[in-house]
């Protein structure tokens, strides 16, 4: 029985923990993700879940006793944002290197400088290529599911990775909205025990964790890593599958709004998605064919989907909540145009940059795009293909 | 009411705007609306200004920008009538209210020509007497559920009676207090 409440998206994520009750929890508070380990440490103190819940003294740490505490054999994550996850850099490729399935629950926001609490996805977008699973939420409701299933993917013997679970700092993280809630009973059903096969305290069967690699073997690790991340795809579909059994709501790899007929398109990330479906409706009413490609798996990036979803458009708007200083525009403009390119896609793509540092969205911004890809296909030029959206010069 | 109702709040960091509205967004949902409650972030420092919003809607809320164009606006400090553009955007067939001891005459002068209805509560003098504290938020709680018409007053009353009991289970004891509060604001609002 789904139980209908109104919760902050940080309380959601808290909620969908203490209905897993994971074994370890190590945190260290950074804005806007510190209320998830503070609702938690309640949770822990109430006697709600009997998870070890280990404050520490950095990022740095808390991931590393993640890790340690996964590669025992325990169901452990952490939460954190921005310089908290940059402080974790090297620790996050530790963890995806020895194909842990550990998750951190992440909470967009920008990264310095200069200085800024407010959301952009310039964190999560630097760990792209850490190894790490990367699923992303446009609301509330989404994190909160997103984080039911994000152990049954992890953990899946097929994949073993870790697993990043975003939402957008304040916007998503801090607004209280309506959202439908699991009975404890059913996520507990759902994400089930976790028995790994291989683990640190096992004296059967001893292993090595983290051993010194050089290049006779190396390349190898790095390849098997790369065939984990082959299978998420799969799994993520999969496990949606059975979450919409227990849940009715639906997930994919993207999620695919006004699409069938759609002639401009904009493919984005996060909780500017809800504000473009909002513009979309607008200009449906004046006739215009316009359409959203909302990425909910972003790493690995479901290439082959996305451009076959886009096969029919004439024109579409990658938009990047982080910059990627390449000159030419931001992380999923160079992953769509890839994808573009290698399905031979004759459309028009221009790559937006916009929302950096919590820069707000409106849905006036978001009808200028379409705008603005009507008149390029009119016109038979892309023009500038790299764009800054809603920005002073 | 409308399918969907804008409220933007303007107050001072430590006044409890953001409480309120997300107060506001609580017992919104308790009659079954679609709600959104969320503060604007910028310096985290006591007296600075603050803006926080609520959106109410029969249907699900999907936006997630800030509310430039609101039917209604609730300033919990006078004096950021001088500092910030409270009356932007503001709809002419909405409302602003305004905690303040004074005569609504000498508001008027502040809201650049505001076409609107403008209402006005005082908040510390409704604080004071029902809770013997200064929190401007639950006496403006209850002033803005009356101006605009969010719910009836007693549903509304019920309603708060049973999130404060959550809110306060382990003070009890100003409970009465805050319910005195929203029924005194009730009467007192004009």
């Amino acid at each position: 029985m789904a139980k209908r409440d109104r919760l902050s998206g940080n309380e959601a994520i808290a909620i969908a923990l203490r209905q897993i009750n994971p074994d370890v929890f190590p945190a260290f508070p950074i804005t806007p993700s510190t209320e998830i380990p503070q609702y938690f440490a309640s949770f822990v103190a109430n006697g709600q879940v009997d998870t070890e819940f280990i404050p520490v003294e950095s990022e740095h740490s808390s991931m590393s006793a993640a890790i340690g505490a996964s590669a025992a054999g325990a169901r452990s994550l952490t939460a954190t944002s921005s310089c908290g996850l940059a402080y974790m850099w090297e620790e996050l490729y530790i963890a995806a290197s020895n194909r842990l399935p550990l998750a951190l629950a992440l909470v967009n926001r920008a990264l310095s400088g200069p200085i800024n609490i407010n959301c952009d996805h310039s964190d999560s977008m630097g760990a792209r290529d850490a190894g790490w699973i990367q699923i992303y939420a446009e609301n509330n409701q989404e994190a909160y599911d997103n984080m039911v299933q994000a152990y049954r993917i992890s953990e899946h013997k097929d994949v073993r990775l870790p697993i990043m679970i975003c939402q957008d700092g304040f916007i998503t993280s801090h607004a209280v909205e309506n959202m439908e809630l699991l009975e404890d009973e059913e996520v507990k059903n759902f994400v089930g025990e976790y028995r790994p096969e291989n683990y640190l305290l096992n004296p059967d069967c001893p292993m090595a964790v983290g051993p010194y690699s050089i290049t006779d073997y190396y390349m190898e690790a790095k390849r098997n890593q790369a065939e984990g991340m082959k299978h998420v795809e799969k799994v993520v579909l999969e496990t949606a599958k059975e979450f919409a059994a227990v849940s009715g709501r639906e997930y994919g790899l993207f999620e695919a709004y006004c699409m069938e007929d759609a002639e401009y398109a904009v493919i984005m990330i996060g909780s500017a998605a809800g504000t473009t479906k909002d513009a979309i409706d607008r200009l449906r009413e004046q006739g215009e064919k316009v359409g959203l490609l909302k990425i909910r798996l972003y790493r690995p990036f479901p290439a082959e989907g996305i451009a076959q979803a886009l096969s029919h458009v004439k024109a579409v708007a990658i938009m990047d909540r982080a910059e990627g200083y390449t000159n030419h525009g931001g992380p999923l403009g160079a992953d769509v145009m890839s994808a573009l390119y290698r399905a031979r896609s004759q459309a028009y793509a221009v790559n937006y940059i916009y929302g950096l540092g919590g820069r707000d969205v409106r849905i006036e911004d978001m009808e200028s795009v379409f705008h603005a890809l009507k008149q390029i296909a009119a016109d038979g030029c892309a023009g500038e293909t790299y764009r800054y959206l809603g920005i002073r010069e | 009411m409308r399918n969907l109702t804008e409220i933007r709040w303007h107050g001072r960091g430590g006044q409890g705007a953001k409480t309120a509205a997300l107060l506001l967004a609580d017992v919104a949902f308790q009659t079954g609306k679609y709600v959104q409650g969320f503060p604007e972030y910028g310096p985290e420092r006591m007296g600075a200004p603050i803006t926080a919003y609520n959106r109410i809607s029969d249907r699900q809320i999907r936006v997630h920008s800030n509310i430039y164009d609101p039917q209604y606006v609730v300033v919990v400090d006078e004096s950021l009538l001088e500092a910030v553009d409270v009356t932007g955007g503001l709809k002419k067939d909405g409302a602003i209210l305004v905690n303040t001891s004074r005569p609504k005459e000498e508001i008027l002068p502040h809201l650049k020509g505001y076409e609107g209805k403008v209402f006005t509560i005082d908040a510390h003098k409704v604080s004071m007497a029902a809770m013997g504290k200064y929190f401007p938020n639950t006496p403006l709680l209850a002033a803005i559920v009356k101006v605009a018409e969010i719910m009836d007053e007693e549903t509304f009353l019920r309603e708060m009676r049973a999130s404060f009991t959550h809110k306060f289970a382990s003070k009890p004891e100003v409970i009465d207090g805050n319910m005195a509060a929203l029924k005194m604001a009730l009467e007192e609002v004009r």
